[in-house]
């Protein structure tokens, strides 16, 4: 609503704005161009002559396929994908049952459990790690994947809940009356006819819970050893570093090709995604 | 008519019969205990429990492999006289409330932005929430590869620009150290401010500040009298939980600096963790994981009151 | 078979009272309506028969069986609401395939049934369309659908016209009343329009206050109203009402205020005469007020002036002040008036109607 001289609208727009935009952006572009640039043009001096450090002229693969074929990344790949999936899915099953528990069935404890859920989306994993370790290794879950999917959950599933809450609210009562008198049992009902309708919550919870698990570090460090269980934050910090030396060339390719999976879902659920994050805002 | 004799004449059918567990899930409250119980079962052991336990160790002197003895206060003794803690614990509060000012404002100003129509809109919107969206560790390293002391291209362009002559130490600097970390965590978190913030901008009616406008009141003054106001519930919500992830924050600061350069940028928890998992002193790394409970429980009560303050109203 | 009875139903929320020692014996194939303001606890006793609301105390029993503590899936009934409630992501076969599919029916039946419905109704050609596509009046024939193709033993209705636009309604109206005829289903049906309830039941519940107020055909209410509040609530324009002090003199009984003094009808000066010396409220209905004419007994007749003239084409209302109080008079369209014109307008004896001025029960 700035109305008046073109000038105006430049300075106070369209600067601002690409800057925000070429800022929160170029990381990611020093990060493509890292992964094609050949080991000879990465390690130049920065005050160097010659120095072109905003593209290449000879792009090379070799850093990605030196990571593929010669760390565990693909392994980590696959652990992550694994563990994020199932971490979501489960989170998902106990987000649903517990968001339409609390938003549509009235019992006394109701109002206690919904606040208890939400505190304990607030607190932190670095409070609870080095309790949680020792938890896992009396359970004899350490270095599996399985400390993670089910660990994962304690933070995926408060969210999970309350952004379904916030669906199921909005659906009419009458619904779900009117299916009871049809001849459907609570359960049904809740499984026939709220759940069809609460599909793009669930959507938006599912795809922000996978984001949220790809992102997780320190339970995934603490928990796991053996390079062949890593996810891949852990891989890319742990095993690409060799002594005090920083392959900066893999490094930068298991960063974008750690980061292409999740932009890749990001990508078709964009609309989801914002719709997961503004509604657990606005509660 | 044949029909409607037909109809009528079936007009009782016998419900299908009931098992005893659809009967006793049709009372609302025992169908609330079985949808809740993967939850609550979940939860309590892994979040209630590791609590409980990490209270209990922080009062032993455990180590790796060692199990502890009681020692009451004895960790958070020693914790308080511990230089380096207190160090940490004065990062830790600077690091996040700087911050969140920087977030906020940055995150405002490019949702003020984004409230206005333009081409590539939705685009655009997608695009900046990616340094959100994408692992924090990864994007941290693209980072730290542009702060690297021999390779930046931070300093390069600075150079080129005549704006330096010698390099900037980002990493290795004590006091430069900070500023980096905060920087890296801004980038990081002005999509999250921003997007959240357009959505509370886009439930405020245009029409609120056409009338200030018609009124007489400056954009600026529109802005403090309409706007903000109104958006204080949602900015309140965001700002709780960015506090609290940013006083807990882990992953940034371990993999830009590790706490160094001499404990410059040393928080909570790499504190904890280098106390707890490092040297494997598990009783005090608790006792550190710990301390942070009673700030964040302060301020996330400061804030649930606010809120539900501003609800009743 | 399939009679509801309701006794002394109660129903307590918290501290709010909502319905109170309610006593109703539906017959088979019967149309009851409840009609009320809203609060009087009409829709709070749809839905304890459906057993969506939990029964504080008394019984309720369809067909003979008791139902209290039923689920509603079990209680062989079918309602249809005020928003239709249609299930947004299926079609309208679907919709009405629904209960029967809970009901573990083989799908040739549920073809059939749905097929039979649709028919009655008038939308085969919707089966497969969402119920976003549909106009309000359609949806509202899918939601009939989906109750008459379960052959339910009693239908529940929580003012399933409300929403519609008032022509609308008048065609529903129709058409649900056809489709009672029709099927010969129990039928209670809830609504706050005292049109709907006179020209739909076979019997009509008057509640106010989570009390019934009285229960009765149509006519019933309309000639011999039980207190002041059905008397108000049925018919349109509603009842005028006006204190009167009754006094005895020259051997008659006397209903006079400042507007007006009215010889009490031989007939029902019995009745009445109890209250003499004190004050009552008296009870005329629009239509059984005209302009006097030479012929009428000037004992029956009063002074008004009249305010405001509406033309409704079949009649003309006016509104008139009788002394310090207003009421209001249908009379023919051909009579002429104007504002402030200072008519004598007339009460047929044979319809007034006394009431109690502290009970506000008739008299």
């Amino acid at each position: 609503m700035i109305e008046g001289a073109k000038w105006k609208r430049w300075v106070f727009f369209y600067i601002p704005l690409s800057a925000f935009v070429f800022s929160l952006l170029f990381p990611f572009y020093w990060m493509a161009v890292t992964t094609v640039r050949p080991d000879s043009e990465l390690y130049r001096p920065w005050m160097a002559p010659n120095y072109t450090p905003f593209w290449t002229t000879h792009p090379t693969w070799e850093h990605v396929t030196s990571l593929l074929e010669e760390t565990l990344f693909s392994t980590w790949m696959w652990n992550t994908m694994f563990i994020a999936l199932i971490a979501t899915a489960i989170s998902l099953f106990c987000g649903l049952l517990a968001g339409y528990a609390l938003s549509r069935l009235k019992f006394r404890f109701a109002g206690m459990l919904g606040t208890g859920i939400f505190v304990t989306y607030l607190v932190p994993q670095t409070l609870l790690f080095i309790p949680l370790a020792d938890i896992i290794r009396n359970f004899h879950l350490g270095d599996t994947p399985w400390a993670l999917i089910l660990t994962y959950p304690t933070f995926l599933i408060p969210f999970c809940t309350w952004l379904l809450m916030g669906y199921f609210k909005a659906i009419p009562r009458e619904l779900e009356e009117c299916a009871r008198i049809d001849g459907a049992s609570r359960f049904k009902a809740m499984i026939y006819i709220i759940f069809p309708i609460a599909v793009p919550g669930i959507l938006s919870a599912g795809i922000f819970a996978f984001t949220l698990s790809w992102n997780e570090f320190i339970y995934a460090l603490v928990f796991l050893s053996s390079p062949d269980e890593k996810t891949v934050p852990v891989g890319v910090t742990s095993e690409l570093i060799r002594g005090d030396v920083f392959y900066w060339g893999e490094l930068m390719a298991g960063a974008l090709l750690g980061s292409i999976p999740v932009a890749f879902v990001y990508s078709f659920f964009v609309e989801h995604y914002v719709a997961g994050l503004t509604g657990s805002v606005k509660g | 008519m044949a029909v409607s004799y037909a109809v009528t004449s079936q007009a009782y059918v016998g419900t299908p019969k009931r098992g005893p567990v659809t009967r006793l899930l049709e009372d609302e409250r025992w169908l609330a205990v079985v949808l809740l119980l993967p939850t609550v079962i979940l939860l309590g052991l892994f979040i209630a429990y590791p609590f409980v336990e990490g209270v209990i160790l922080s009062v032993t002197d455990a180590k790796v492999g060692v199990a502890g003895k009681f020692v009451g206060m004895a960790n958070f003794d020693k914790l308080w006289n511990d230089s380096i803690f207190r160090v940490a614990v004065r990062n830790t509060f600077v690091y996040t409330i700087v911050t969140t000012i920087f977030k906020l404002a940055l995150g405002l100003w490019l949702a003020m932005l984004l409230n206005r129509h333009f081409k590539g809109k939705a685009l655009t919107r997608a695009f900046i929430l990616l340094p959100f969206i994408i692992p924090t560790v990864l994007s941290t390293f693209a980072w730290k590869w542009m702060f690297d002391p021999t390779f930046s291209v931070i300093n390069w362009t600075l150079f080129r620009l005549s704006l330096i002559t010698g390099r900037i130490n980002w990493l290795g600097d004590p006091d430069l150290a900070m500023i980096s970390v905060i920087i890296v965590n801004v980038w990081r978190g002005v999509p999250f401010y921003a997007i959240s913030l357009l959505a509370g901008l886009q439930t405020i009616s245009p029409e609120l500040q056409e009338a200030a406008a018609i009124d007489g009141a400056r954009p600026w003054q529109r802005f403090w009298h309409v706007t903000w106001p109104l958006l204080l519930p949602v900015t309140m919500v965001v700002v709780l939980f960015s506090v609290i992830q940013t006083f807990a924050d882990f992953q940034l600061v371990y993999v830009l600096t590790g706490g160094g350069p001499a404990n410059a940028t040393q928080l909570f928890a790499t504190y904890a963790y280098q106390i707890g998992v490092g040297t494997g002193l598990l009783s005090e790394g608790a006792a550190i994981s710990l301390a942070m409970f009673p700030i964040l429980l302060v301020v996330v009560v400061i804030q649930l009151l606010y809120i539900r303050r501003v609800e009743t109203h | 078979m399939a009679p509801v009875v309701i006794r002394h139903l109660n129903k307590k929320f918290d501290e709010v009272h909502a319905v109170n020692d309610v006593n109703l014996e539906i017959r088979d194939k019967e149309f009851v309506v409840l009609v009320g303001p809203s609060g009087c606890g009409k829709t709070t006793t749809l839905r304890m028969v459906a057993g969506l609301e939990s029964v504080t105390s008394g019984d309720i029993l369809i067909g003979d069986k008791l139902v209290n503590d039923l689920a509603p899936m079990d209680r062989d009934i079918a309602m249809v609401f005020q928003n239709y409630a249609l299930y947004p992501h299926m079609s309208v076969y679907d919709n009405m395939a629904f209960g029967l599919k809970m009901r573990k029916f083989d799908r040739a039946e549920i073809a059939k049934r749905v097929q039979e419905a649709a028919g009655i109704l008038g939308i085969e050609p919707l089966l497969k369309r969402k119920p976003r596509q549909l106009s309000g009046g359609q949806r509202q024939r899918v939601a009939l659908g989906r109750a008459i193709v379960r052959h339910p033993q009693v239908f529940l209705f929580d003012e399933p016209l409300s929403n519609l636009d008032a022509k609308l309604r008048v065609q529903m109206r129709v058409e649900i009343k056809k489709l009672h005829v029709r099927l010969g289903t129990t039928a209670v049906y809830v609504t706050h329009d005292q049109v709907e309830a006179m020209t739909l039941g076979d019997r009509v519940v008057v509640m106010k206050d989570g009390f019934v107020q009285q229960v009765g055909e149509p006519l019933d209410l309309y000639n011999k109203p039980a207190n002041r509040f059905v008397a108000g609530f049925i018919g349109s324009p509603a009842m005028n009402f006006a204190t009167v002090n009754l006094s005895e003199a020259n051997g008659a009984l006397w209903a006079a205020n400042e507007g007006m003094r009215i010889k009490v009808p031989a007939e029902i000066a019995g009745r009445v005469g109890r209250y003499a010396g004190q004050s009552c409220v008296l009870g005329v209905r629009p239509e059984d007020l005209r302009l006097a004419s030479s012929a009428d007994a000037a004992d029956l007749n009063f002074d008004a002036v009249v305010e405001v003239v509406e033309q409704l084409g079949a009649e003309i209302l006016l509104d008139v002040t009788v002394g310090s109080g207003m009421m209001v008079a249908a009379v023919e369209p051909t009579v002429r008036a104007k504002v402030r014109d200072r008519l004598r307008l007339a009460l047929n004896p044979a319809r007034l109607h006394f009431f109690d001025a502290t009970t506000e029960a008739a008299i």
